[in-house]
C-alpha cells in the first residue's frame, strides 16, 4: 500500500512537473484560459476593451458547443486578474495563473508594455500564450517559442500614411524626394516602432524627416514642436501616441492653426476624436488594425458586422479594434485546440504555431517568431466627420483627400455649411 | 542646431514662443499660488495638488455635458472644490499640520493616490476634453497663433492672483492667515482660531485647483493621471520664486512656461522636461551662492 501510493504520488509529481496535469482542465468539461488585463490604471479603458472581447467570443463559442476536442465538447472559461497597468503587477499575476491556478493556456494582457512583462513567463514555464495587444516589434525578437500575436507589429501603423503621401505627390507631379515629414511621438516602445516604420518608408521614397520630435510622458503641452512645423512647413505631421497623442494632436493642430497637408495618427477611433472635435478633426489619417467594413468571414460570428453588432448589443459601445484582436485571440486558441485534439500544452503549442485560420479580424498565420504575417492594417481618413477606409485598396470606400485644404478654407466652408 | 537657424531666420516665432510660454506658464502659476499658500502657511507640501486639478477639471467636463457653459462651469468646479478642500482638511490633514513634513508628504501622497484611483473607478481612464468654443487670434500672416482659451487662463491666474493678494491684504481673514503662518502660537494666544485659518486655507488651495482644472480640460485634456505633471510645475515655481511672494510665482511660472517652450523648440522635446529640471538645479546653487554671500556680510 504504502509503495503503491508513493508511486502514486511520484507519477502525480513527475506529471505536474512535466507540467501536463491535463485533469485539472477537464475534469468538469471546462478549458480555463488565463488572463491579466489592465482593469484600473492607465490602460483601463483599453483593458475594458480587451476583456469585453474575450468574455463576448467565449460565449458565444460555448453557445455553439464549445470546442471540441476528439469527442469530448469543452466549454472555454477565462480567469481573470487586474494587472493594474503595471509591468510589475502584469508579471506576478502570469506567475499566479500558472503555478496557483494551473492554467495550461494564457490569452495576452492589453499593451506592448504588460505583454513584454508577461511573455518571459509563459517563455519559462512552456505555456502557450496567445496575444492580440502587444504589437510592439521587439516582442518578437527576443526567439520567443510560446507566444503567437494576431496583429500586425507596430511599425505598420503609419507605413501606409507614407505610401499615400508618396502616391498622391506623384499624381500632382512632384518627386516624393522633395517630401518632407514632421514626426512627432510619445516617448514609448509602441510610437518608437511607429516612427521607426515611418522613417524607414521614407527613406525608401527618398523623403526628409525635417522634425523628429520625441514628446516626454508628462507633458500635455506639444505647442513648441507645432512652432516648428510652422517654420519648416512639413508635407505631413504623423503622430503618436496613445489616446493622448491623438486627442492632443488633433485639439492643438486646430488650436494654433497649425497648417499640413497630411495629419497622421494612431489611436483615433479609441480616442474619439470625431466625436470630440467634430470638423477639426476632418481630414485627419489614421492606421487601425481592424475595421468593421471588413468583410472577412469567420466561423462563430459570420462576419465583421455580425461581430460588431452582437458585441454592440453586449456592452452598448462599438467595438474598437482592441476589443476585435481580443476576440480573434480566443477564436485562434479554440482553432488550435481543436487541431491539436488534445489539451496537451506542448501539443497545442505546434498547433498554433501551424494555425492558417480565417476570423473576422482577418486572416491569422504565424510566422516563425510568432507574429501574424497574413493580415494587413487598414488606414482611415476622417471625411466629413466620418472614419472612410482609404487603404488598402481593396478595403477603400473612398479616395484619400490629399493635401488637405488649409485652415482658412476650412473655415469660410464652415461658415457656409452652417448657414 | 539647425533649429536655432530657423529661430534666427523667423524671429516671429521666437515671438511665438514667448507668447505661449507665459500663457501655459500663467496656468501652472495658478496652480503654484495654491501650493505656496498651503506651504507657507501650513508648513504642508501638498503631493496631491494636481490630483486637485484633475478632479477640477472633470467638475467642468461633466458640467459641460449637462449643458452648463465653462464659464460658469468653472466657478462651480471652484466652489466644489473648496467644500472637498474643507471635507479632506477635516478628516486627514488637521492631523497633520504642525508635524514633520515628512508625515505631510507621506499623507498627501497617500490622498494623491486614493483621488487617482478613484478618479480611474468614477470616470475611467479615457482622455477627457471640454470644446472652449473660443477662436484663434492669428497674426504675422499665420505665423504668430494665440488660441483666446490661452488668454483667458492667463487673465484668469492674473485675477486670482489679484484676489488672493488683496485677500491677504485687506480682509480680517486674510490677515488671520498671514498671522497664523508668521507665529501660529502667538496668532492662538491672540484669540485667533488657526484650525478655522488652516481649514479655509487649504479649502482655497483646492478651489484654485479647481479653476485651474476647468482651464486645463478646455486647453489641453484631462484623465485621472494627469496630476502629477501639474504637482511638480507647481512645486519648481514656488521653489524658484520662494514662499509668500505670489507676483513672484506668476514670474516663475511665465518663465518656466518660456524656457519650456524655447528648451523644447531648440534641443527637441524629448529634453524639454530634462532641460528645466537641469535649469532648477543651477537657480538653486546660484541662490545658495547668493545667499551665502549675504549671510557672510551679516557677520
Amino acid at each position: 500500500m504504502n509503495s503503491n501510493s508513493t508511486r502514486l504520488a511520484a507519477a502525480l509529481a513527475a506529471l505536474l512537473a512535466a507540467g501536463v496535469a491535463p485533469g485539472a482542465l477537464a475534469a468538469d468539461g471546462t478549458i480555463v484560459l488565463g488572463a491579466a488585463v489592465s482593469l484600473t490604471g492607465k490602460y483601463s479603458t483599453n483593458g475594458k476593451n480587451t476583456q469585453d472581447g474575450y468574455n463576448l467570443v467565449v460565449k458565444t463559442i460555448n453557445d455553439k458547443g464549445g470546442v471540441k476536442v476528439g469527442n469530448k465538447h469543452y466549454d472555454l472559461k477565462v480567469v481573470y486578474y487586474d494587472d493594474e497597468s503595471t509591468s510589475a503587477r502584469g508579471a506576478q499575476l502570469a506567475e499566479r495563473l500558472i503555478s496557483q491556478d494551473h492554467v495550461n493556456f494564457v490569452l495576452g494582457p492589453y499593451s506592448s508594455a504588460l505583454t513584454k512583462a508577461i511573455a518571459p513567463i509563459t517563455e519559462k514555464y512552456k505555456i502557450p500564450m496567445v496575444e492580440g495587444n502587444g504589437a510592439d516589434r521587439a516582442l518578437f525578437t527576443q526567439g520567443y517559442k510560446y507566444m503567437f500575436a494576431v496583429l500586425n507589429t507596430s511599425d505598420y501603423y503609419l507605413r501606409s500614411a507614407v505610401t499615400i503621401l508618396a502616391d498622391e505627390a506623384k499624381k500632382a507631379g512632384r518627386d516624393p524626394k522633395s517630401l518632407k515629414i514632421a514626426i512627432a511621438i510619445e516617448n514609448d516602445n509602441f510610437s518608437q516602432d511607429v516612427r521607426d516604420g515611418i522613417e524607414e518608408d521614407a527613406k525608401k521614397y527618398g523623403m526628409k524627416v525635417v522634425i523628429d520630435d520625441k514628446l516626454p510622458a508628462d507633458l500635455n503641452d506639444m505647442s513648441a514642436t507645432l512652432t516648428k512645423v510652422k517654420a519648416l512647413k512639413p508635407d505631413a505631421l504623423m503622430i503618436s501616441g496613445h489616446e493622448k497623442g491623438a486627442v492632443l494632436g488633433i485639439r492643438q493642430v486646430a488650436a494654433e492653426k497649425v497648417y499640413v497637408p497630411m495629419l497622421a495618427l494612431t489611436h483615433c477611433d479609441s480616442a474619439e476624436i470625431t466625436e470630440k472635435f467634430g470638423k477639426d478633426a476632418d481630414y485627419a489619417f489614421c492606421g487601425s488594425q481592424w475595421d468593421v467594413s471588413m468583410t472577412y468571414t469567420d466561423r462563430w460570428f459570420g462576419n465583421s458586422q455580425k461581430y460588431a453588432a452582437m458585441f454592440k448589443q453586449a456592452f452598448n459601445y462599438d467595438p474598437p479594434y482592441q476589443a476585435a484582436e481580443s476576440t480573434a485571440s480566443v477564436e485562434v486558441f479554440a482553432d488550435a485546440i481543436e487541431r491539436a485534439g488534445s489539451l496537451d500544452k506542448d501539443k497545442v503549442r505546434d498547433a498554433l504555431a501551424k494555425t492558417d485560420l480565417m476570423t473576422f479580424y482577418g486572416p491569422v498565420k504565424f510566422d516563425a517568431t510568432g507574429k501574424n504575417i497574413a493580415k494587413s492594417m487598414v488606414m482611415y481618413q476622417v471625411q466629413h466627420e466620418k472614419y472612410v477606409v482609404v487603404a488598402p485598396a481593396k478595403w477603400a470606400t473612398a479616395k484619400p483627400i490629399y493635401p488637405a485644404p488649409t485652415w482658412a478654407e476650412r473655415d469660410a466652408g464652415a461658415t457656409v455649411g452652417a448657414k | 542646431m539647425s533649429n536655432l537657424g530657423v529661430l534666427i531666420d523667423a524671429p516671429i516665432l521666437l515671438l511665438q514662443l514667448l507668447v505661449s510660454g507665459i500663457l501655459v506658464g500663467a496656468i501652472f502659476a495658478l496652480v503654484a499660488y495654491g501650493m505656496a499658500l498651503v506651504w507657507g502657511v501650513m508648513n504642508i507640501i501638498n503631493i496631491a495638488q494636481g490630483e486637485f486639478v484633475m478632479l477640477g477639471g472633470y467638475v467642468v467636463f461633466y458640467l459641460d455635458r449637462a449643458g452648463v457653459h465653462p464659464v460658469f462651469g468653472i466657478p462651480i468646479a471652484a466652489a466644489a472644490m473648496y467644500v472637498l478642500g474643507i471635507a479632506l482638511y477635516r478628516t486627514v490633514i488637521w492631523r497633520i499640520v504642525d508635524r514633520d513634513m515628512f508625515t505631510a508628504i507621506l499623507a498627501t501622497f497617500g490622498i494623491s493616490i486614493l483621488l487617482q484611483q478613484l478618479a480611474n473607478q468614477l470616470f475611467s481612464a479615457d482622455i477627457r476634453t471640454v470644446p472652449s468654443r473660443l477662436p484663434s487670434v492669428q497674426l504675422a500672416g499665420g505665423l504668430m497663433t494665440v488660441p483666446e482659451i490661452k488668454l483667458v487662463g492667463f487673465a484668469a491666474a492674473l485675477a486670482v492672483g489679484a484676489v488672493l493678494i488683496a485677500f491677504l491684504r485687506y480682509t480680517r481673514l486674510g490677515r488671520a492667515i498671514r498671522a497664523t503662518a508668521q507665529n501660529a502660537r502667538a496668532a492662538r494666544v491672540l484669540g485667533i482660531d488657526t484650525d478655522h485659518v488652516y481649514a479655509t486655507t487649504f479649502a482655497v488651495n483646492c478651489a484654485i485647483c479647481g479653476a485651474a482644472g476647468g482651464l486645463v480640460a478646455m486647453t489641453w485634456f484631462i484623465q485621472p493621471y494627469l496630476g502629477l505633471t501639474y504637482t511638480l510645475r507647481s512645486f519648481m515655481i514656488v521653489i524658484v520664486a520662494g514662499l509668500g511672494n505670489l507676483s513672484g510665482v506668476i514670474l516663475a511660472g511665465a518663465g518656466l512656461g518660456v524656457v519650456e517652450e524655447a528648451a523644447g523648440f531648440i534641443l527637441g522635446s524629448e529634453y524639454q522636461t530634462a532641460f528645466i529640471f537641469l535649469l532648477l538645479i543651477v537657480i538653486l546653487v546660484a541662490r545658495n551662492a547668493m545667499l551665502a554671500r549675504q549671510r557672510r556680510y551679516l557677520k
